[in-house]
């Protein structure tokens, strides 16, 4: 495993991007482990061996939802899609669709990539140089 | 479209980023508060205060029989720095010009730099109280004799030490403060960048708009700064020869633990 989390040299990335990495590769972790659970729970046949299972797989609801809420906060724009599409009844495609033109279209080009709609993208300087 | 405006302006795709990242650029450095607290959000240019968890008392509830409290928030501020464009240059750049002018970013980028900087070391009157009017610590002096640095520096690092506040610690430096620390060598050649470093275990930041210095703990949970929205470019209006921009910010910043901070006059 090692520093697989990261896609380009950990030493060039500033601390934010490599905790935004870390919750990434948690998120995977917790949706995986979700997968699995899911796997097990519908084959085992034991009563006692389900309940516990299940009770996991709960846990790995709670993680992945922690991991999912935290970057959501650190990227309004993700945040922001989301919230169009999340909880929400009826077509999920056509959802995504709009949530995600009515994030971009209000940040103009310049935006992408940044971390809300016209925002710099600035965010905490924590371990910045100087 | 969001309340930026930015898809109204007469600006192009291009000369968008070009200004994002010209923005970028010159806010990174100046920005010191933000590389010595703690950062929340940001939660979005509609969050409008900061739950504090406290209440305070009302004098009479809507009927008898029950009783009531008020809760207490912190409201946001908002810092605004306006600046205007030459349409023709942005039409240059465009076209592919390298050297054009956006000193008027530069400059309203530099100053809201700054007042952030100012209300977070020392406040704002009615708005946020800064750490060093908060500090509980007698002021020291740090004068003009970079030989003298080390010795209150690490007095500042002292008392905190001696409430129990742990490092590592880090030290905002005003503009002439920053400028003498790195342009001094020890005796020996030592550097006194180096040697102050080795003193708080943590950075020295050049902090425009701080007077004199702060030394803070970095343990966390210290100094909260909640960003409602970060800094943006606004659009604002336009004639036939100039772009009305703003760049903007929403935020909270408030002091947890007083002691946790040390201030040092020029």
């Amino acid at each position: 495993m090692g520093f697989d989390q990261y896609h380009e040299p950990p030493g060039e990335l500033p601390p934010p991007t490599r905790t935004f990495a870390r919750l990434c590769a948690s998120l995977t972790e917790e949706a995986e482990a979700i997968g699995w659970y899911e796997q097990r729970i519908a084959l085992e046949t034991d009563p006692e061996a389900l309940a516990v299972m299940r009770d996991a797989q709960g846990e790995e609801f709670k993680h992945f939802s922690m991991d999912l809420e935290f970057l959501l906060r650190r990227m309004p724009a993700w945040r922001e899609i989301a919230q169009g599409i999340l909880f929400q009844t009826g077509d999920i495609v056509e959802h995504g669709e709009e949530a995600e033109a009515e994030t971009f279209e209000g940040a103009g080009a310049g935006a992408e990539g940044a971390f809300e709609a016209g925002s710099l993208g600035i965010g905490s300087l924590r371990g910045a140089s100087r | 479209m969001n309340h930026l405006l930015r898809s109204h302006a007469p600006i192009s795709d291009a000369g968008w980023t070009l200004l994002d990242e010209e923005a970028r650029e010159r806010l990174t450095p100046p920005l010191a508060a933000r590389k010595l607290v703690d950062f929340s959000g940001p939660h979005g240019w509609d969050y409008s205060a900061t739950n504090l968890g406290r209440t305070s008392a009302l004098a009479s509830a809507p009927s008898a029989g029950v009783s009531g409290l008020k809760r207490q928030v912190l409201p946001l501020v908002e810092l605004r720095a306006d600046f205007e464009l030459s349409r023709a240059e942005l039409r240059d750049a465009d076209r592919g010009a390298e050297d054009v002018d956006l000193e008027a970013l530069d400059n309203a980028a530099h100053q809201i730099a700054l007042a952030e900087n100012v209300a977070v070391f020392h406040g704002w009157q009615d708005a946020i109280t800064g750490m060093s009017e908060a500090s509980p610590h007698d002021v020291l002096e740090l004068g003009e004799d970079t030989d003298s640095y080390p010795a209150r520096v690490a007095g500042a690092v002292e008392r905190l030490q001696c409430d129990g506040i742990t490092g590592p610690y880090g030290v905002a430096l005003g503009r002439e403060q920053y400028r003498r620390v790195v342009e001094t060598a020890e005796h020996g050649g030592y550097l006194l960048f180096d040697h102050l470093r080795k003193i708080v275990e943590g950075p020295l930041v050049w902090a425009p708009g701080a007077r004199g210095a702060v030394v803070v703990s970095l343990r966390g949970g210290d100094f909260l700064f909640e960003s409602g929205q970060d800094l943006s470019i606004g659009y604002d209006s336009y004639d036939a020869d100039v772009i009305r921009l703003y760049l903007q910010e929403s935020f909270s910043f408030r002091v947890v633990t007083p002691e946790a901070a040390v201030a040092l006059t020029a």
